[in-house]
Parts: C-alpha cells; sequence; structure tokens
C-alpha cells in the first residue's frame, strides 16, 4: 500500500518538503518536481535530512525541472533516481494513491 | 463500491482560496457516500479557528460551514497536534464540531481528533484516493 508524494515547491521557500517527510511512513517515494527539485541538492540545509530519510524513503526528481533550472545532475545527492515525464507516469501507476504536497 | 477519500488542508482560508475550494469539494463529494476523511495540518489548523470575523476584509467567513459536515455524515476530521502546538493553538481555540452517532442513540459527539503525524501517516497510506489542498 505505498504512497507517491509529490513536492512541487523549494523547500527555501514553503514547507512542503519538511511537511511531507514528517508524514511519510518507510517504504514510500517521494518525488520532486518543479521547484521542488532543489530538495535534490548536495549541500544545502536540508541535505542532511533528506540523506536520514532515504534510509526507509525512495527519492526521485524530475530531470527536466532539473535541466530547466541549469541544475546539472551531477548536482544531485547520490540515490536520488532521476527520472523524465514517462517515470513519472510510471511511478503514479506503481504506487497505490499519490499525495501532493503544494 | 465505497472508497476511502482524504482531503489534506494545509493551507490558511482567505489568503488563498484553497480552504473554500476544499470545503466545496468536500460537500459536493458527501452527496456520493464514500468513507470521507478531513485532516488539517501546518496552515490548514486556522481553517477551523473559531471566532474568524471577515467583516472588513470583504470576503465570505465560510468557516460556519463547517459546523455543517456532521449533518453530511463527514465526521473524521484529524487535526495534526503538532502543527496546532507549533502555533500556539489548542483544540479549544477550535470550532466545536460535532455530529450525531446513528449507532449510538443519535448522541452528540465530537468530530474533531487530535492525532499526531505517526497516526496522519498512517491514515494517508490506507486511502484509496486523497485530494490534496
Amino acid at each position: 500500500m505505498a504512497t507517491l508524494h509529490t513536492v512541487n515547491k523549494s523547500p527555501f521557500e514553503r514547507n512542503a518538503l519538511e511537511s511531507c517527510l514528517r508524514f511519510t511512513t518507510p517504504g514510500s517515494s517521494v518525488l520532486l518536481i518543479e521547484d521542488g527539485v532543489v530538495g535534490a541538492l548536495r549541500n544545502t540545509r536540508l541535505a542532511p535530512r533528506i540523506a536520514q530519510a532515504m534510509e526507509n524513503i525512495t527519492f526521485y526528481a524530475l530531470g527536466p525541472d532539473i535541466r530547466a533550472r541549469g541544475l546539472e545532475e551531477s548536482r544531485i545527492i547520490d540515490g536520488i533516481r532521476i527520472v523524465d515525464y514517462a517515470g513519472f507516469v510510471d511511478l503514479t501507476a506503481e504506487h497505490d494513491r499519490v499525495q501532493a504536497w503544494l | 463500491m465505497i472508497k476511502k477519500f482524504l482531503y489534506l488542508n494545509r493551507k490558511a482560508p482567505y489568503g488563498t482560496v484553497y480552504a473554500l475550494e476544499s470545503l466545496e469539494v468536500v460537500l459536493i463529494g458527501a452527496a456520493f457516500d464514500q468513507d470521507v476523511s478531513l485532516a488539517f495540518i501546518d496552515d490548514g489548523v486556522y481553517q477551523l479557528t473559531k471566532a474568524q470575523n471577515t467583516d472588513d476584509i470583504g470576503m465570505k467567513n465560510f468557516s460556519p460551514t463547517y459546523r455543517a459536515l456532521g449533518d453530511y455524515d463527514v465526521n473524521k476530521i484529524f487535526v495534526d497536534g503538532g502543527s496546532l502546538e507549533e502555533r500556539g493553538l489548542t483544540v479549544d481555540d477550535l470550532l466545536p464540531l460535532t455530529y450525531e452517532d446513528e449507532d449510538d442513540d443519535w448522541a452528540e459527539k465530537p468530530s474533531i481528533r487530535v492525532v499526531d503525524s505517526g497516526e496522519l501517516a498512517a491514515l494517508i497510506d490506507e486511502q484509496d484516493v486523497i485530494f490534496s489542498f
């Protein structure tokens, strides 16, 4: 009964990512999209929190949104899987439900 | 087939239209006899404060409408205790929402349950459909 959580706001603008992590159960997935991809970057204030959450949550980030913001994929935290739009569709189909942290 | 619907509210009222839109969708959805839960977390808890007064901002105060939810069999209203606490609020600051329990001689019971993040995370994971606001 896995849930896919999507986050589309930067963690520096809103608390969407932090709230998402507070209400996510082990085995769930988090997909970072739009400004949410900022949360996937190395060396940010949030990075340690992401690393900790990655122990039992799978993280994804949308490649087109990373590239659109001039952020190279090499700057993404190791272990966060980069997906394209087809991968986004696959994730929604593979999970039982989607919660969008707006 | 009855499905489990969760309406998850995270925005304060009036600053954006999310809160009002959510309430309207809940009321529309109530006509379909589904297993409905509402959750209020982060600034969403401000949607339920009592004594809202919008006289001077030119917007309709829609908070009295939450009192009608019990009549639509919407009586599972979960509020995140952590979100209340970090905003200096308690359940006494919220609307005293109730419903009449048909399985208990129509006894009037509170609809609001203050829960922790673990209980809400589990609630999210048992839904068929989540409406995010």
